[in-house]
């Protein structure tokens, strides 16, 4: 027997609040289509809430010299030139422009001299590029996006989970999940949906993301058929805290290194001059996270197993007022005044560079009517993000995608879509399997078992051994997972919300597993210690891809899309 | 290893509850939220609690814990008098959803009713000393806290009349903003209900950011509210003056 369940019709329907989701739906709601816009968590706690940094954009407010095309290229390097050259073009074009659109819905940056918008130096990029707040620039962006959303005219399903998408044949025709407060279900029929789910950190077990971080974008994407590329590229932020226990893996950001901080091992050796003397600490993230590894592994590490930053040689008033975050995090977390002592710091799990497969002018993925923006996507960023270039992302994808998912809506009729009952039904049986079940395991234990997994095999150096195990690992992880037992009624419990969490993370996790296995080369923030060397002859011009074929995960590479000339002379003028 | 006991208020909405006793090890440097996260693992998986960033950032995870208001994430152990029970309680001023989760719902509601930014056509120039003072305001994380322990609020449950002072600081920083045209003191006078707010000064006690919104936001807002109505003129020069 088949519960009753809510409806809510929608044009589209965006899943995720964050800042990709949140421009997206501005713009869906400009466009003139009815729009809903579901979060797991309460508006304006999503993710994007953490950023701290800033939002890169060529204004060349700061540095007269900047432009588009130096952005275009610092992005390119940055990502080892595994990026999918359009998406970087059209990042570095459009930023300007919505940085400045967020100013005007009410976002106040720090400001220069002059009057505009103030912008600091981060790793890879060749000039002072990143507008900033502080270091609390993604709570200015989230809270701008949400002001401007509530008065647009959105509807807004909070703490609402989306467990599977529904389709019509090919096509998207609805979303089911369930809200978190009533355990009851809720079907949206919709003519388009947008992913804007952020990211998978939480399946490792030192990570600077939040309990949302469970991979279910990619997940619902690759169940409904859709392609996800570049999926072993996981990016480990060089410098999240490591101690005291209960902190670990929280960020500190990199605008310590763009305000001046340096690193040092214990012998006092300022590191970076080994690997990278140009750049120094303001090396790219990729390159930072393995010196400050391999510093650690010779033997070199702090008193807790990481590396000193230290930015307690510059003024302590500027420090605090241009690091307030910091200042506190260290003061209440760790006892520790960064005005006069260093930090602590070792790699965190930060972002996904891979994702689902997107066309890059309209956020448009393999699966008609599906659509996806912001840190869910993959390509923009290749095989390495710059800091900066994920805010910037969210904003001119979130757009494009808007206007791409209202675009194809209008050209669907609503009554041609069908939803089918029997698949609602299936998913519900699914969905409340763990309240029957008798002696299955504890979603929790699971989940710790994943994150020890993922931490082991599949972290900041890799090899085909190791890769392998960790693949086994998983298999048998899986088998574990597939009987679950919890305890409590359907209102608002958090360990039947981690079962179906589960299953997003074990299908990311086997994608990152696999692919990471495939590329036998390093590129960006993939280290292979068996292949240390990038291979741009085979490896080079490919993208990995991960998609569902019957009940098996299919691993296969696809061709790069080609460069125009006009674009790749860029890389060979002298500026 | 030391152990701590902790008391978590257990209950649903209409329900009522009552207090459970778990014992959990306690580390160093350890958070209120890290017991709670180790009791849901370990004891009670469906035990409710709203958390996010776990690093004081995002305003989910606000509780009343032995009394005091604060962010379970923020709040360490070693600050708390291990030798006694810990009390974890969720905000008594918005209602029950399940354990520590309460329906705060009420205050998207008030978010939707404050007219937004609206500048003036062309590129915005802003000077840092210009806005330095409302940058202040935009640090709030939206934790509810201030909305939390406000008397107008809570004991008297004005919900209906009073905007309380997490939107005072909203338009405090719209109204104070260099380049924003619109007026929104009728609705601080009529709907916003700023005359129900006695500066008692506890909402800006238990703010996590430590923003200071009776003294550069409650107190100024009150005086414009009070030059408007009763001072029409330095009102006008004020307006002409662009402030
Ligand atoms: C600590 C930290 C600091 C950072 N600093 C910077 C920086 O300075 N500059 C920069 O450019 N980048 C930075 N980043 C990266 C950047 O913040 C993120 O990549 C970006 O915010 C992701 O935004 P998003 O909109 O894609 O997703 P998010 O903001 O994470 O939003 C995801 C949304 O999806 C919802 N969701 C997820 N699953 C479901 C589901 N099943 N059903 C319904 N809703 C769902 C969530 O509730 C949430 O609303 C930082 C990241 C971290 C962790
Ligand atoms: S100062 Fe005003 S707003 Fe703040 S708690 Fe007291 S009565 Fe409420
Ligand atoms: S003003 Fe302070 S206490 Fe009130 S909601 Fe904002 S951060 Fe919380
Ligand atoms: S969990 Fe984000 S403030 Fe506590």
């Amino acid at each position: 027997m088949m519960e009753m369940y809510e409806t809510h019709t929608h044009d589209v329907i965006v899943i995720g609040a964050g800042g990709a989701g949140l421009r997206v739906a501005i713009e869906v709601s400009a466009q003139g289509a009815s729009v809903g816009l579901v979060c797991k968590s309460l508006l304006g706690k999503a993710h994007t809430v953490m950023a701290e940094g800033g939002i890169a954009a060529a204004l060349a407010n700061v540095d007269a010299g900047d432009d588009w095309e130096t952005h275009f290229c610092d992005t390119m390097r940055g990502g080892k030139m595994l990026n999918n050259w359009r998406m970087a073009q059209l990042h570095a074009q459009e930023a300007p422009d919505r940085v400045k659109e967020l100013e005007r819905w009410g976002a106040l940056f720090d400001r220069t001299k002059e009057g505009r918008i103030m912008q600091r130096a981060f790793g890879g990029h060749t000039w002072k590029r990143l507008c900033h707040v502080g270091d609390r620039t993604g709570l200015e962006m989230l809270r701008t996006l949400q002001d401007k959303g509530v008065h647009s005219g959105i509807d807004v399903y909070m703490e609402c989970t989306i467990t599977d998408i529904l389709k019509d044949g090919d096509r998207v025709a609805g979303a089911m999940g369930y809200w978190r407060e009533s355990g009851k279900f809720v079907v949206f029929p919709t003519k388009a949906i947008v992913l804007a789910t952020g990211g998978i950190g939480k399946i490792y077990k030192v990570t600077s993301n939040s309990w949302e971080y469970t991979g279910d974008g990619q997940c619902l994407a690759y169940s409904a058929g859709a392609e996800l590329i570049d999926m072993e590229a996981v990016q480990f932020h060089p410098t999240g805290m490591i101690w005291p226990p209960s902190v670990k893996g929280i960020l500190v950001t990199e605008a310590v290194r763009g305000e001046g901080g340096i690193l040092r091992n214990s012998e006092g050796q300022r590191f970076m001059e080994k690997y990278d003397p140009e750049n120094m600490e303001l090396s790219t993230r990729d390159v930072v996270a393995r010196a400050i590894y391999t510093e650690v592994q010779e033997g070199r590490g702090s008193t807790h197993g990481g590396a000193y930053l230290d930015i307690s040689h510059k003024d302590s008033e500027i420090v605090k007022r241009k690091l307030p975050s910091m200042y506190h995090q260290f003061m209440d977390f760790a006892d520790i005044d960064i005005t006069k002592a260093p930090m602590e710091v070792f790699p965190t799990t930060h972002y996904i560079m891979g994702g689902v497969r997107v066309e890059a002018e309209t956020g448009r993925s393999t699966v008609p009517g599906l659509f996806a923006a912001g840190e869910v996507a993959g390509g923009m960023h290749g095989s390495n993000r710059l800091g900066g270039n994920s805010l910037s992302d969210l904003l001119v994808f979130g757009r494009r995608a808007g206007m791409g998912a209202a675009e194809y809506a209008k050209g669907v009729d609503a009554g041609s879509l069908k939803i089918d009952e029997s698949q609602i039904e299936l998913n519900e049986k699914e969905l409340l399997a763990p309240f029957e079940n008798t002696g299955g395991q504890n979603p929790y234990t699971i989940h710790q078992e994943l994150q020890d997994i993922m931490q082991a095999y599949f972290g900041v150096f890799r090899t085909e051994e190791r890769l392998q195990q960790g693949i086994e690992e998983l298999a048998k992880l899986r088998v574990k997972a597939s009987v679950l037992t919890i305890e409590g009624s359907r209102i608002y419990n958090p360990g039947w919300h981690l079962c179906r969490d589960l299953k997003s993370m074990l299908i990311v996790s086997e994608a990152i597993g696999r692919t990471a296995l495939l590329r036998k080369e390093s590129r960006g923030a993939h280290s292979r210690v068996d292949y240390p060397d990038s291979d741009n002859e085979n490896w080079g011009k490919v993208n990995t891809v991960i998609c569902k074929h019957g009940d098996e995960m299919k691993v296969d590479t696809s061709p790069l899309p080609e460069m125009p000339d006009e674009l790749k002379r860029l890389f060979t003028e002298v500026k | 290893m030391a152990e701590a006991t902790i008391m978590v208020f257990r209950g649903e909405a209409h329900q009522g509850g009552e207090e459970k006793e778990y014992t959990v090890p306690v580390q160093e440097g350890m958070v209120v939220l890290d017991a709670l996260l180790y009791i849901q693992a370990n004891y009670a998986g469906d035990l409710a609690v709203r958390w996010n960033c776990k690093a004081a950032k995002c305003g989910s995870c606000s509780a009343e814990i032995n009394g005091k208001l604060g962010l379970t994430c923020k709040m360490r152990m070693d600050s708390l008098p291990l030798e006694e029970p810990v009390r974890v309680y969720p905000m008594k001023t918005f209602p029950l959803i399940k354990d520590l989760v309460t329906d705060v719902s009420w205050n998207y509601e008030i978010e939707k009713r404050i007219p937004p930014f609206a500048p003036p056509e062309g590129e915005l120039t802003m000077y840092q000393e210009d806005i330095d003072r409302i940058q202040e305001f935009r640090k709030c994380i939206e934790c509810f806290l201030c909305q939390n322990i406000c008397h107008v609020l809570r004991t008297h449950d004005r919900k209906d009349s009073f905007f309380g002072p997490r939107y005072m600081i909203k338009i405090a920083e719209l109204q104070m903003h260099p380049l924003d045209t619109v007026d929104r003191t009728e609705l601080l006078n009529g709907d916003g209900g700023m005359g129900f707010c006695n500066i008692t000064k506890c909402c800006t006690e238990v703010c996590p950011e430590n923003i200071q919104i009776t003294d550069n936001a409650i107190i100024p807002l009150k005086e414009r509210v009070a030059d408007r109505f009763f001072d029409p003129l330095l009102w006008i020069l004020r307006k002409l003056a662009g402030k």
